[in-house]
């Protein structure tokens, strides 16, 4: 999309008889905060936007066409690159479809292995969000600090799965890999360690006063805005709505767990505003920490994972599953004809509709404050463009 | 209160006939077919309606069945306030697809329309910004057909590469 189309409003007159004109500014592809190849088109009169456009479709690797040539085993590594920054959701998601087509049942301790990677990838995915959320605002030692508990979490990861980004963990029917010897006993400790970091993190910046003012009611997104939009997970969970798809809908193990659904209080300003939903993913942090701890004192013994045909042809069909992944609800739509290859993937990420109303929450805010609701929304690129 | 398909399916029919097809599939997956036309109605309808509250369009996929002729375009729907389903489905003519939109109910479907226009070629009637979104805008042809030929080559740059292991 060019700047053609965009034109300039007419020249006009001030009160003080200077004469003015909207500016219209490309900002990005390549913008250190716009969190990957993203472009936002932005109308500006001085300092003030008129409104942001947003340009996607850079990071576009036509993911979903992919997954009609390569078959149903062969696209789970190219699920990891849906949303790099929390592959074990994007796995999950699409392991759950085929089970679901297939009638496929994942043993016991498969599913617990299953919610454990998630919850640790969860809080690999938030930690990265508030990091470079701080970062973009200005503090650049918040970042550092959750970078480095990311990095042992890479660790963690990598023991499990010899990955530390692109994880392919999962499969069709379970897990790869058991849990390996000692593995639960690192993850105790990590977590112990943890929880004091998030306190720690907390005191640093999260309840900083320049770092609140700068988030309190910028970009407020009201409840039944954020519905119609479909915006997921925090973000939805900022706008005041306590709606968890592993609450409200469960999948795998989590009715057999306890956990609280933290939502905005509008604590620093108007619920729904740029605080609400940062503070949502620091409270979940602490959710996952509560969520492993129960999954590893509760796991059964057990095959970790189903047997499944190595020519996977699932019944014709189509099925729509939900999980809540580090951004929220993401949606599967697969249909099978009963080949060897998927007839249709469709991804439906919670990026995509995070992005979608950055148009309309950027209206009359500063142009600064944009930085600050991509932040907020936890925009991914790769997640939005697949 | 929450429905069960059965009586969601039952209350569409009350209000629209035989407009809204037979229910088919189970659970979760259940499915009706529209017409084209009628969807932005069916859907305002669905949007508006006391009992139904249909306030969220959880997903708006587009599939191509070229056997069938038809291009179809499924409709997720979802209330937040009472916790149930509903899937829509619509089949617009393969060789020319036109469906009425449904942004004007859900703005959630905005974007989403233009991601089904660029890749398969279903127009939106009465959408108001459908543009490309993911594709550049000058791409030939919609990539998710399933008759779709990669170009050889985009603005001079070859698609395809000699296989540096291959002798």
């Amino acid at each position: 999309m060019g700047l053609a189309g965009f034109e300039v409003e007419v020249q006009r007159e001030t009160e003080s008889g200077l004469v003015t004109e909207d500016m219209t500014l490309s900002m990005g592809p390549q913008h250190p905060s716009t969190h990957g190849v993203l472009r936002f088109i932005v109308r500006a009169d001085g300092e003030v936007m008129k409104e942001a456009i947003p340009d996607i479709g850079y990071l576009h690797r036509s993911i979903e066409k992919i997954a009609e040539k390569v078959g149903w085993h062969g696209f789970l590594p190219y699920t990891d690159r849906v949303d790099y920054v929390a592959a074990m959701f994007c796995n999950h998601g699409w392991t759950m479809a085929a089970e679901r087509l297939a009638g496929i049942e994942v043993p016991r301790r498969g599913e617990y292995c299953r919610v454990i990677a998630d919850e640790l990838c969860r809080i690999h995915s938030h930690l990265l969000a508030a990091g470079s959320m701080a970062m973009d605002i200005g503090a650049f030692t918040p970042f550092t600090h959750a970078i480095r508990e990311r990095e042992y979490l890479n660790d963690l990861f990598e023991e499990l799965c010899g990955s530390r980004l692109t994880f392919h963990y999962m499969r069709i029917g379970g897990v790869g890999w058991d849990l390996p010897p000692g593995w639960a006993e690192k993850v105790l400790t990590f977590l112990a360690r943890f929880e004091t970091v998030v306190d720690e993190y907390n005191r640093l910046i999260s309840y900083n006063k320049i770092f609140t003012e700068r988030l309190a009611d910028v970009a407020v997104v009201s409840a039944e805005q954020a519905i119609g939009y479909n915006l997921v997970g925090p973000n939805l969970r900022g706008s005041g709505v306590a709606y968890d798809v592993r609450r409200d809908d469960p999948y795998s193990v989590y009715p057999e767990l306890d956990f609280d659904v933290p939502v905005g209080r509008g604590e620093m300003g108007t619920v729904g505003d740029c605080f609400d939903r940062y503070i949502v993913r620091i409270e979940e942090l602490k959710q996952s920490c509560r969520i492993i701890r129960q999954c590893l004192r509760q796991m059964p013994d057990g095959p970790v994972i189903a047997k499944v045909p190595r020519n996977f042809k699932p019944p014709a069909g189509d099925c729509y599953v939900r999980l809540e992944s580090a951004r929220g609800d993401m949606g599967w739509y697969v249909v099978s004809d009963g080949t060897a290859f998927p007839y249709r993937c469709k991804i439906r990420t919670g990026s995509f509709a995070a992005i979608s109303i950055v148009q309309a929450v950027s209206r009359d805010i500063m142009i600064a404050d944009l930085i600050a609701v991509i932040a907020s929304l936890d925009l991914v690129a790769p997640e939005i463009d697949r | 209160m929450p429905l069960d398909t059965a009586a969601i399916h039952a209350r569409l029919r009350e209000r629209f006939g035989e407009t809204i097809g037979d229910l088919n599939g189970v659970g979760r997956d259940a499915w009706a077919l529209v017409p084209p036309g009628d969807i932005a109605e069916v859907a305002r309808f669905a949007h508006d309606d006391g009992e139904l509250g249909f306030d969220c369009l959880s997903n708006l996929s587009g599939v191509d069945y070229p056997k069938d002729e038809a291009i179809q375009v499924v409709y997720h729907l979802f209330s937040y306030r009472d916790r149930h389903w509903f899937v829509l489905k619509v089949n617009a003519k393969r060789d020319d697809p036109v469906v009425a939109t449904v942004s004007g109910v859900w703005p959630h479907a905005d974007w989403q329309e233009r991601e089904v226009f660029d890749l398969l070629g279903v127009r939106f009637d009465g959408h108001p910004d459908l543009r490309r979104i993911l594709m550049p805008e000058d791409w030939p042809g919609h990539p998710l057909r399933k008759d779709f030929v990669e170009p050889e080559e985009f603005h001079g740059i070859s698609t395809s590469r000699e296989s540096l292991l291959r002798t």
